[in-house]
C-alpha cells in the first residue's frame, strides 16, 4: 500500500498549495461577477500576508493576525473600489497600481520596523495556526483501506484557515446561486442598467463585492504568512494572485470549477516540487520550469478559444454611467 | 466614456493634471517617510544631491532614464492603439535572450555588423513576444491584458530554463551566460565622449542612451506624423470608425503590439549589451511595470515620456544614494511612488481633472 501513501502525501501538499489560490480565485470571482476586473489580487494578498505577520508577532495571536490581514486587504480593495466605482477609472490601471503599492510598502515598512531586509521576525507557538487533527483519523487509516489513509493524510491535519477557505467556497457557491444578494450581484456584472432601473444601487452592490474580494484575499495572504510559513518574506506571494486570476478564467467564473482549477494548479506545483532533480526513466530529467509554466500556458490557450470557450461577465471592466 | 467630460484647456490637460497628480504622489511618499520616522525634507535633499549633484550621479540618472524611456514608450505606443500592454517585462526578457544569442553566436562578425544585428535581434525578440498577444486579441478575441500577464510568467520560466540548462555558463554558481566579446558590447559613454575632451567618471551610462533619444523622436514621428500613426490613433479612439474609414483594427492591433514589444526590447539592449555584457536572470527588475507609470504620467506623448523617464531616473539614482545614508528608506520607495503615480495619474484621472478644473475656475463648482 505504499503507493497510496505516496499519492496521499502529494495530494496533501497539493491541497496546502492550492489554498491561497482558492482564496484569491474566490476573491477574483466575487469582484468580476459584479463587473469589477481585479488584477490586484496579488497585491492584496501580499499586504495581508505582511499585516497578518506583523499583528501576529506583536500580539502573539494568529487570529489577531487574520483580522489584521483581512483589514489591510480590505483597505486596498476599497482604494480599488474608489478608483473603479466612484471615479470610473481604468480598472486594470488601478490593479497594477495596487500590486506595485503593496510590493513596495511591505518591504519598506518591514525593513524599517524589523531591519531584516523586509522579513518579519519568525512566528512561534500561538502566533501561528496549529494543524487541526480531525477525529477518527488514526482509526480510519487502520480500518478503512485507501479512503482511510486519504482521509487521515489529505482531509485531516490542516490549519484553521484551510477549513475556513473551503467554508468560504461553500458560502460563495450558495450565496451567488441561491440568494437575492447573489442574484443581484451577478446581474450587476451582466447588465448594470437593468439593476439600476430596478431601483437597486449599482455602486452599493459593487462596493459590497469589492469588500468581499478584499476579505478573501486577506484570508489567503494570512494563510501564506501565518500558517504555511512562519512570518512574512518580501514578495512571498510570487505570482499566486495571477495564477488565481488564471484559475478564475479557467473556471469560467464559477465557484466549483474554480476549486477544480486551483486544486489542479496546486497539484502541478506539488508535482513540480517533488520532481525537482528526479530522473524519470525514458524522459530524463523533467524540466521543472515547464510544469511551472503550465498554468499560464493553459490559460493563454483557453482564452484564445482553442479549448472550450470562456464567457466573462458581460459588463466586466466597464464603469457604470447612469446617464447613458 | 465618462459621464460628463470635464473640459480643460490643452495646457492644463497635458501639463497641470500630471503635475498635480505627481505632486500628490510625492506627498504620499513623504507621508510614508514620516511614517518610518525619517525627515522628508532631509530625504529629498539627499535624493536630489545623489541624483544630480555630481557628474557621476547625473550619468547614473541618465542610465536609469534610458530604461524608463524604452519601457515608457512601449506602453505609450500600445495606449495610442487603445491597448494596455503590461507585458513589457516579458517582452524585454525575450529580447534579452535574443540579444544574448546574437552576441554569443555571431561573435566572429566584426563589431560594426554585430552590434546593429544584436540590437535588431532585441527588437525582433520583443516584437515577436508583443505580436503574439496582439495576434491573439485580433484574431481569437483573448484580451491583451491577461495574455501579456501570463506571457510575463512564461518568459520568466523560459529564461530560468535556458539559463540553467541550455545557454548558462558552465560551472557558474549564478544563472548567467558567458561574458560577451569586447566588440559585441555598446560603448560606455565615458569612452565615447573622451575624444571630445570630456572627462566623465566610469558609469553604466552607454550609447543606448542615444538610441533611447532616437526612439523618442522616432515614436513622435510615427505617432503624430505618419500614416500608420494616424491609423493607430484612430483605432485607439474608435475602432468602429477606423474600420469604417478603411483601417483594419485587427492589423493595427498586431502592428502596434509588435512595435510596443520592440521598444520594450530596448531595455534588454541597455541592460544586457550596455551594462552587464551577459544575460542574467531577472535583469528586467520591474522596469517594465514602472514604464506604465512613465507612460501615464507623460500622457503618452514622447516629450512627456522623456520627462517622466527623467523623473524616475532621478528617483532611482537618488533613491540608491539615499538608501546608503538612510538604510531604512530602501529603493522600494520608488516602486511605491510608481504605484501611487499610476493610481493618481491613471485610475483616478477623473478625480484630478476635477481638482484642476476647480483650481482654474475658483468659486464655480464643476
Amino acid at each position: 500500500m505504499e503507493w497510496v501513501q505516496t499519492i496521499a502525501v502529494v495530494l496533501d501538499s497539493a491541497v496546502r498549495l492550492s489554498v491561497p489560490l482558492l482564496c484569491a480565485a474566490l476573491a477574483g470571482l466575487w469582484s468580476e461577477r459584479a463587473g469589477i476586473v481585479d488584477i490586484g489580487l496579488e497585491g492584496k494578498m501580499l499586504i495581508a500576508a505582511f499585516a497578518s505577520a506583523v499583528a501576529a508577532f506583536a500580539t502573539g495571536s494568529a487570529w489577531v493576525g487574520l483580522g489584521a490581514g483581512i483589514l489591510a486587504s480590505v483597505m486596498l480593495a476599497l482604494v480599488h473600489g474608489f478608483a473603479a466605482i466612484t471615479w470610473r477609472g481604468n480598472q486594470i490601471v488601478s490593479g497594477v497600481a495596487i500590486n506595485m503599492l503593496a510590493a513596495g510598502l511591505t518591504v519598506i515598512l518591514g525593513n524599517a520596523w524589523y531591519g531584516q531586509g523586509g522579513r518579519t521576525p519568525s512566528l512561534e507557538g500561538p502566533a501561528r495556526f496549529p494543524d487541526l487533527t480531525l477525529p477518527l483519523g488514526a482509526w480510519a487509516r487502520e480500518h478503512v483501506p485507501v479512503v482511510g489513509t486519504i482521509y487521515d493524510e489529505v482531509v485531516s491535519g490542516h490549519a484553521a484557515p484551510v477549513y475556513l477557505a473551503f467554508g468560504c467556497l461553500l458560502l460563495t457557491a450558495l450565496v451567488l446561486k441561491r440568494t437575492r444578494f447573489g442574484l443581484r450581484l451577478r446581474a450587476v456584472g451582466e447588465n448594470p442598467a437593468a439593476v439600476d432601473t430596478a431601483g437597486i444601487s449599482v455602486a452599493g452592490l459593487r462596493y459590497g463585492a469589492v469588500i468581499i474580494c478584499g476579505a478573501l484575499c486577506g484570508l489567503g495572504g494570512t494563510y501564506l504568512a501565518v500558517s504555511q510559513s512562519a512570518g512574512f518574506l518580501p514578495h512571498m506571494t510570487a505570482g499566486k494572485g495571477f495564477i488565481a486570476l488564471a484559475a478564475v478564467i479557467f473556471a469560467n467564473w464559477r465557484p466549483w470549477p474554480a476549486l477544480g482549477a486551483c486544486l489542479l494548479f496546486g497539484l502541478l506545483d506539488a508535482v513540480a516540487i517533488r520532481l525537482q532533480g528526479v530522473i524519470v526513466p525514458g524522459i530524463g530529467q523533467v524540466p521543472v520550469q515547464a510544469i511551472q509554466a503550465l498554468p499560464y500556458l493553459m490559460t493563454v490557450i483557453l482564452l484564445a478559444g482553442f479549448i472550450g470557450k470562456s464567457t466573462p461577465p458581460k459588463a466586466s471592466g466597464l464603469p457604470y454611467v447612469k446617464e447613458r | 466614456m465618462s459621464a460628463a467630460p470635464i473640459d480643460l484647456p490643452r495646457w492644463a490637460d497635458a501639463g497641470l493634471v500630471p503635475l498635480v497628480s505627481v505632486a500628490a504622489a510625492l506627498v504620499v511618499a513623504g507621508l510614508v517617510v514620516i511614517g518610518i520616522g525619517e525627515s522628508p525634507l532631509e530625504a529629498t535633499t539627499l535624493l536630489l544631491r545623489g541624483a544630480l549633484g555630481s557628474a557621476e550621479g547625473v550619468s547614473f540618472t541618465l542610465y536609469y532614464t534610458t530604461n524608463f524611456i524604452f519601457t515608457g514608450l512601449a506602453v505609450a505606443v500600445a495606449f495610442h492603439a487603445g491597448l494596455f500592454n503590461i507585458g513589457g517585462e516579458g517582452q524585454a526578457t525575450i529580447a534579452g535572450i535574443f540579444v544574448a544569442l546574437a552576441c554569443l553566436w555571431l561573435a566572429p562578425l566584426p563589431g560594426i555588423l554585430l552590434v546593429p544585428l544584436a540590437i535588431l535581434a532585441a527588437a525582433a525578440g520583443g516584437a515577436l513576444y508583443g505580436f503574439i498577444p496582439g495576434w491573439l486579441q485580433a484574431t481569437r478575441g483573448s484580451h491583451v491584458v491577461i495574455t501579456t500577464i501570463m506571457f510575463n510568467f512564461i518568459a520568466a520560466t523560459l529564461s530560468v530554463y535556458l539559463l540553467v540548462e541550455v545557454i548558462g555558463k558552465p560551472g557558474s554558481m549564478q544563472a548567467e551566460t558567458p561574458e560577451f566579446a569586447r566588440h559585441a558590447i555598446l560603448t560606455p559613454m565615458h569612452e565615447l565622449l573622451a575624444p571630445l575632451g570630456l572627462k566623465l567618471p566610469a558609469t553604466p551610462l552607454n550609447s543606448a542612451f542615444l538610441l533611447a533619444l532616437a526612439a523618442l523622436v522616432a515614436v513622435w514621428a510615427l505617432i503624430y506624423r505618419s500614416r500608420l500613426g494616424y491609423a493607430i490613433r484612430t483605432v485607439g479612439a474608435n475602432p468602429r470608425a477606423a474600420a469604417y474609414a478603411g483601417i483594419s483594427p485587427a492589423r493595427i492591433i498586431m502592428v502596434a503590439m509588435a512595435i510596443s514589444g520592440a521598444l520594450a526590447g530596448g531595455l534588454a539592449v541597455n541592460e544586457v549589451m550596455g551594462v552587464q555584457h551577459r544575460l542574467l536572470l531577472d535583469f528586467t527588475a520591474g522596469y517594465g511595470f514602472v514604464g506604465i507609470a512613465v507612460a501615464l504620467m507623460g500622457r503618452g506623448h514622447p516629450v512627456g515620456v522623456g520627462l517622466a523617464a527623467l523623473l524616475f531616473g532621478v528617483l532611482y539614482q537618488g533613491g540608491a544614494e539615499l538608501s546608503f545614508d538612510k538604510p531604512s528608506i530602501t529603493r522600494d520607495m520608488v516602486v511605491v511612488i510608481g504605484g501611487v503615480i499610476i493610481l493618481f495619474a491613471g485610475a483616478l484621472d477623473g478625480l484630478f481633472r476635477r481638482l484642476v478644473a476647480g483650481l482654474l475656475r475658483p468659486g464655480r463648482p464643476s
